[in-house]
């Protein structure tokens, strides 16, 4: 038998449930697995004592009715509460935090069955493209450029995430996206991941960056792998105010793979100036095999595409600066030592200061500045304007009577750890071009990955949902994984 | 819209974050790149547009007003900085 680590969930789920492996034995396999790729930086806190106690009680409730993820081991992102063990979304100012609670998604996996192999690297409050932010140091991808031994990045914010699933140390794990943290990592990993409709997740227990953005998804080996982990994921959840209370359907029983008379619109405003032209050739093979599964495909214009990113980047921060005024070193992690004669207003600043890094605090600063008295109009309101615009645009395409819509998931391949230290902010935060008007218009989004370039790394294509239909999302990017037939894997070096 | 460094430390301030007077010609400069970015949003015809509040049309739940998990002090103290006699520990507040 093939290595247990590299077993997809489906594979797994049915190999368990015939009883020709344990769950023990998945378990042992990953954590083996987890022991061996130190160099790849993406477990951050490994937690096999847990797992082996799941892994055990899984074994021992393991029937052909078991729920749908028992025995399954993944790995959560740092941002999401687990109880009793680190979670401090990779950043220095929740050094030692151990929540007394459980994030309703992760209780959602653990009531599916799952076993929790440990706490994955990320960005520092998932603010980054690059894994480049963490506390814990820079997430490494297992992919690497032919022979070319440079260091490149796994992406981000869900950096860890995407490097522990592509190198194989579990089956899958949990990602967060709030611009496109989990598309973007997943197409430079070769992996899939998807963010479903805001809402369909509660955000209850995961640490909070921008709220009226965030939402937790799956990323996994496939499709199919990537719909079981999102039906356990999603519920309805009291906790979270904004956590949509409509049924959750059987997203594995929309995979039929028959996308027949159904509309794939191409929006032509994704065709960026100095697009390369390998991604060019990916987005035009895409269309082709969707075209050839019977799928009729349009052009469309989602004229406010442009504004999204400067849109998000004042958004984003104006929530992120809201949201981090929690941190203050009274009710949990860091507080920085003080001098004599400093009061509480020294405490916030040092204990700030030393417990966010530079990101994040320019973050926090761009959203003090956009929300503050005289140019929260000019700034803030603006971006909510041009928001209710963007969304507007899918509106209007969706109308259109386009079911999906195919985009780029990256505007380039995977790039190297520090290659984008000297550059400017706004030239990382370019990274989410086409992911982050997703997040804008809160609809599910999906990366597949579609080709291989010349340097030998992954890329992916995303595909874009109308709200609430992931069933149909996730058939549609299973007929372009069909055709694609993506199947390389990285060269082991680590 | 220009960032001089005393608008940099205004907001340093402002978000509570300690920013040494050294580091804020760099901050200043930073800002004004992320904000030349943002700018962009003034070609943006936006007149009769209604802020976006919720991106899904829904009516936010109320529950009723009552004590859901209260008489957790310890676990809500566990991971305190600093925790005596059942409350958070701070430095002076008021002389």
């Amino acid at each position: 038998m093939t290595d247990l680590n590299t077993l997809k969930i489906a594979e797994a789920r049915d190999a368990l449930r015939k009883g020709e492996v344990t769950s023990v034995e998945l378990t042992e396999a990953c954590l083996k697995a987890i022991e061996g790729a130190k160099a790849l930086n993406a477990f951050v806190h490994d937690t096999p004592e847990i797992a082996m106690e799941q892994a055990r009680a899984a074994d021992a409730r393991n029937a052909p009715d078991a729920p749908s993820l028992n025995g399954i081991p993944l790995g959560i992102k740092d941002l999401f509460c687990t109880k009793g063990v680190p979670s401090q979304a990779a950043s220095f100012i929740l050094n030692g935090f151990k929540p007394e609670y459980e994030s309703t998604v992760t209780q959602n996996l653990f009531d599916a069955g799952a076993v929790m192999l440990g706490k994955l690297n990320m960005d520092e409050f998932a603010m980054g493209s690059s894994n480049e932010t963490s506390t814990y140091g820079n997430a490494v991808n297992p992919w690497r450029r032919g022979n070319d031994d440079t260091a490149l990045t796994p992406g981000g914010s869900s950096g860890g995430s995407a490097s522990a699933v592509a190198a194989d140390l579990c089956l899958g794990a949990t990602g967060t996206d709030t611009g496109g943290s989990i598309r973007q990592p997943a197409a430079f990993v070769g992996i899939t991941g998807i963010k479903p409709t805001y809402g369909r997740c509660s955000r209850w227990g995961i640490i909070a960056f921008a709220s009226s953005l965030d939402q937790a998804g799956p990323m996994a080996k496939d499709v199919r792998d990537t719909a079981i982990m999102l039906n356990a994921m999603c519920s309805h959840d009291p906790k979270d105010s904004t956590s949509a209370d409509i049924p959750v359907p059987d997203f594995e029983a929309a995979l039929t793979g028959d996308i027949r008379g159904k509309t794939i619109g191409i929006p032509r405003e994704y065709r960026m100036d100095g697009m390369p032209e390998e991604i060019d050739a990916l987005w035009t093979r895409g269309k082709e095999m969707l075209r050839d599964a019977g799928a009729k495909i349009v052009d469309i214009s989602l004229p406010h595409t442009k504004y999204a990113l400067p849109a998000y980047y004042v958004i984003a921060p104006a929530e992120a600066s809201s949201n981090l005024a929690r941190y203050d070193g009274v009710r949990y992690g860091h507080r920085a030592r003080l001098a004599q004669g400093d009061g509480i207003t020294e405490m916030y600043e040092k204990t700030r200061a030393e417990g966010f890094g530079k990101e994040v605090q320019r973050r926090v600063m761009v959203g003090t500045y956009v929300l503050s008295a005289g140019f929260y109009d000019a700034y803030y309101n603006r971006a909510r304007r041009v928001r209710t615009l963007i969304k507007k645009d899918f509106e209007d395409a969706f109308a259109q009577g386009v079911d999906a819509i195919l985009t780029p998931a990256t505007p380039s391949a995977a790039f190297g750890l520090g290659e984008m230290a000297e550059a400017d902010p706004v030239q990382m935060y370019l990274n989410d071009v086409f992911t982050v008007t997703v997040n804008l218009a809160g609809l599910p989004g999906i990366a597949v990955p579609t080709g291989i370039d010349r340097q030998g790394l992954p890329l992916g294509l995303q595909l874009i949902g109308r709200p609430y239909e992931e069933g149909d999302l996730l058939n549609t990017a299973y007929a372009l994984e069909t055709a694609a037939g993506f199947v390389a894997k990285p060269a082991k070096w680590w | 819209m220009s960032i001089d460094t005393d608008t940099a430390a205004r907001v340093a301030k402002l978000a509570r974050i300690k920013v040494e007077p050294e580091a804020l010609p760099a901050l200043a400069q930073e800002f004004n790149t992320i904000l030349g970015f943002i700018e962009q949003l003034n070609e943006v015809d936006v007149e009769g547009v209604e802020p976006m509040t919720s991106v899904e049309p829904m009516r936010l739940k109320r529950r009723e007003d009552v004590v859901t998990e209260g008489g957790q002090q310890d676990k809500i103290l566990a991971n305190a900085p600093d925790a005596r006699e059942g409350f958070f520990a701070v430095p002076k507040v008021v002389e």
